[in-house]
This record gives structure tokens, sequence and C-alpha cells, in this order.
């Protein structure tokens, strides 16, 4: 006899931990799935955690939720070859006791979730991989089959949360295979040093952190960025570029990152740490325009399953946590009127993400992917030039100010041609209004 | 700035749980790598390096240090000669820090 549950959640990442979480505390019988050896061992993220999302769902989990650092300090830097330009923004007004943005370890705080879903009364099981969704004779899905003897498993719908690769969905045929200049490819490492280091290093005291977010040389004219993330005895440190662009070049992911590790900015503040483990991730990045169906007849999808990023503003998990809570709140509410999930029904999954700052955000910057893939000055001219601008406005050597403004200025049209800087600027604007 | 890198010294720091002679990744015709595929892609961008280009001019896949990503097949998606699957239940990698 075949099991069967109100619904069963595929994996156990941010979006599948809300929504299993939301479901058994709804009083659903819910089956969350997991491939790994327990939760977070297939899980990748930079990372840091925004509260707000988390929040909504577990209102009080800064009572043993396992975060690193509170950031209190936010650094945005352009590298030239041996340089960087870059803004700072600090504030102690980020000490508070609900504080909106944490370091974490991908992999304590799914453990963390996991807890609460099994206190909340929700079934976990791991080392099992979803192979494919069970459909009826009218398409409708009405289970999974997982690698495990016997293991077909029904549920009145179906939750895929399994991550960018979604392969569940490919294979069903909701979803075409991602795209080399929709997705990117980030490598990292976490290094862990004296946390007495990092706060002389960083300036910062026990709890506090500090987030640097990279851009410039360091990515070889490819459309990518970098990190540098401060926990609380450790580093996290990675670089990410689009796959169209890495198919294209002649770097292999892991050198881009040693580069990055031996940059002269870079090389002093994590000196000394000790490399304890070699991350990588696809994250999806082709926004608006590449999210695929998001629900049909018995199943939803999301999270990265859904393409639910902003890469603009480098936010991932809050919208996977967000989207995994409304697929289950959408269930929910069919459950409580007695209604059943059909693809009409399970339309209202879809509303609620438009309503939300998921889909508004996401349209916003709905133009930025294809003007970053196919510009890649933003990632080779301009950083050279505005770091070398800088050199030269920071050099005193009587040489008039007058005339330094002219050879910045003559440098950036040299580079870009007076025509090419309007152009970018209009470009830049254009793509995100 | 060119720095070797090895990357067997970053896979070594990873915990693996091998599911001997069951690899979850396979290369459909080792002809189509060797003969109409001149650029190689998986080559430079699998970020464990698992795939190397051989003496006879073909691909070979390891996929002991396999990382999970999917860049592979992302990239190979024209010849679609990467058959990518993700590995049995509880074996691959199994990050401790993610």
């Amino acid at each position: 006899m075949v099991e069967k549950f109100d619904a069963i959640v595929v994996g156990a990442g941010p979006s599948g931990n809300a929504a299993a979480y939301t479901l058994a505390k709804g009083g659903l019988n819910v089956l969350q799935l997991e491939r790994g050896e327990y939760p977070g061992a297939k899980n990748v993220q930079g990372g840091i955690m925004y509260a707000a999302e988390l929040e909504k769902i577990i209102p009080d989990f800064r009572d043993d939720c396992p975060t690193e650092r509170h950031i209190i300090e936010q650094r945005v830097w352009l590298l030239g070859d041996d340089s960087y330009i870059g803004t700072n923004y600090r504030s102690d007004a980020f000490n508070t006791d609900r504080p909106n943005r944490y370091t974490i370890i991908r992999a304590n705080i799914d453990k963390w979730f996991s807890e609460k879903i099994r206190e909340a009364g929700g079934l976990q099981i791991c080392e099992t991989t979803v192979t494919e969704l069970i459909r009826d004779g009218s398409g409708k899905v009405i289970g999974v089959r997982t690698d495990r003897e016997g293991g077909e498993i029904h549920a009145d719908v179906v939750i895929m949360a399994d991550g960018v690769n979604a392969l569940l969905a490919k294979r069903a045929g909701y979803q075409p295979e991602l795209q080399p200049q929709n997705v990117a490819l980030a490598v990292k490492e976490i290094l862990f040093i004296d946390p007495e280091l990092i706060q002389q290093r960083f300036g910062v005291k026990e709890e506090e952190g500090v987030v640097i977010e990279i851009m410039g040389k360091v990515t070889k004219g490819m459309a990518g960025t970098a990190f540098l993330y401060t926990n609380k005895e450790s580093l996290t440190i990675g670089i990410g570029c689009l796959i169209s662009d890495f198919k294209a070049g002649q770097c292999p992911p892991y050198k881009m990152l040693e580069d990055l590790k031996a940059h002269p900015v870079i090389k002093p503040l994590i000196d000394g740490a000790e490399m304890k483990e070699y991350a990588a991730h696809m994250i999806p990045e082709g926004g608006y325009k590449a999210i695929p169906q998001l629900y049909g007849p018995g199943w939803m999808v999301a999270g990265d399953a859904a393409h639910f990023n902003n890469a603009a503003h480098r936010e991932g998990s809050n919208l996977a946590m967000a989207s995994g809570r409304m697929a289950a709140e959408t269930v929910l509410e069919l459950k409580a009127k007695g209604q059943p999930c059909t693809a009409a029904n399970l339309a209202a999954y879809k509303a609620k993400l438009d309503q939300s700052f998921i889909m508004k955000d996401l349209k916003k910057y709905r133009n930025l992917p294809s003007v970053l893939h196919g510009n890649k000055q933003f990632f080779s001219e301009y950083p050279d030039v505005i770091n070398a601008a800088a050199h030269n406005w920071f050099t005193v050597d009587s040489v008039d100010k007058k005339t330094k403004e002219k050879q910045i200025m003559g440098s950036f049209v040299k580079t870009r041609s007076v025509l090419g800087l309007v152009g970018d600027a209009i470009k830049l604007v254009r793509s995100v209004r | 700035m060119s720095h070797m890198v090895k990357i067997e010294e970053k896979l070594y720091q990873n915990r693996y749980i091998v599911d001997e002679s069951r690899p979850h990744i396979h290369i459909r015709s080792a002809d189509v790598c060797s003969g109409s595929c001149s650029a190689k892609p998986c080559t430079v961008c699998c970020p464990a390096a698992c795939y190397t280009l051989g003496e006879d001019g073909g691909v070979t896949l390891a996929t002991d240090g396999c990382l999970e990503c999917g860049t592979c097949r992302v990239i190979c998606q024209d010849n679609k000669n990467i058959a990518w699957d993700y590995p049995r239940g509880g074996y691959g990698i199994s990050y401790k820090f993610g």
C-alpha cells in the first residue's frame, strides 16, 4: 500500500524548510524529502541571511538560531589590478536587539530549521533522492518516486524546492534547461581564523560583522562579482560569473578564486587563515524573464528552482523562504476551504507572489541581466579607468588640478568615447527602473 | 597575476561519500568530445576539474570530486552529451559548512 500525505516537499533548503514548517505548523500531514546525508549537506550559500522573512515564519528565531555575526558595515569595492575604490556604510544603529542581516554558515541553519520542522510535527527523511513526479491519467501530480525500495509516495500536492538544477520540473517538462547566460557559477571557500584577528582586521566587536561585495578586474572581464564575509571564527570568500562567460573564457573558476585571494587588497585580510571547505553552486540570475511556470495540477515550485533570485541586490534565501511560505499558505487556505489542489486553485500562489516583493523586485530589474551580459565594459574597462582616475587624483605631484581633471576626463573618453559613456549611463539607468 | 592552483588540495578538504562504481554523471558519446566539440568547455568550467583532456584528444570524466553544481550539463546542452543525475540518496558531496 502506497503511503499518502497531505503534502510532499522536495528539498531541505530555505524554501523547502519554510514550506514544510508552515504546512506542519498549519496542522497538515507533511513529508519532506532531502537527498543529502543530513539537512544542509547539499546546500551552499554565501551567506548572508535576512531576518525579515525568517521572522515571519519563526518570530522568535533569534532565541536559538545559530547565526554568526550581525552586519554593521557594508562595503562595496571596485577592484583594479592592485587597488580598490569603494564605498562603506557603517552604523551603530545596526546594533539592535533585532538585527536585520546576519552572516551564517548554511549547514548550521538548515539543521536548526529541520529541528523546528520536526517539533512542529513534520516528517523529514534524508538520504532520499526524488527521481520523478508521479502523475495520473489526467496529468495531475499525485506523488513522487524516490530511489528507495518501494519508494513511491503519494500526496495531494508536491512542492518542488529542489534547488537551482530543478531536475524534477525539467524531467516533467515544466521547465526548459537553464541557459548559460541566465545562470552564474560561484565558488567559495571557508577560511578559519582566530576571531581576535577578525575583530582587529575589520574593526568590529565579537558579535559584529562586515560584508564586502566586490566587482572588477578579478573577474577578468567576465560578468561576475565576488564577496568576503566575516563569520564568528571564519571568513567566507567567493567569486562567481555567468556560465556563458566561463564557457567562452579560459579561466577555471578555482583559479579565479585563487587570484582573488592573492589580490593585494584582499590578501592581508585573509592571511594566516586555514581553508576547511571548498564549495561550488549555480545561482539563477536570469531574473524576471527567466521565471518558469510556477504551478500546475498538484504541484508548485519555489526558491531557486523557480529562479527566484535578485542578483542586483544579492538576495536569494529570503525570496526562497518567502516563496516556500506562500506555497504552503496556498495549500493551507485550499485545505481550509475543502478545495482540491487543481491548477486553477493553485493560481492563488502566483497571485501571492505577484503581490509580494519577490515579483515586484524581479520585475523592476527585468532588463538588468541582458544589459550586464551584453556590456562587459562594466566588468573590465570601468573598474580599470575608475581606479586609475582615483590614483591620479590622490597622487600629489605638482600637476595642477585642472590638468588632472582633463587627464581623468580624457581617460574616460578614450576608453568609452563620449557617446559610449552616455549610452552606458542610459543603459544602466534603464535597466534598474 | 598567475597562481598555480592545485584543485586536488581544495577537494581534499571536502567530505565525500563515494558511491563506488556508480558515477552519477556520464559522457554519452566519447566521439562527440573528441570529434565535433572543439572547445571542450567542460575541461575549463567544472569547478572540481572532473573533466580532463586526454592524450587522444578526448575527454575523461572522473566524478569522485563532483560538487553537484550542474554547470557541465548547462554548458553541454547544445551537444546534449552529458547525462546528469544526482547521486543516490546520501551519497556524493556532503558539505559540513556549505
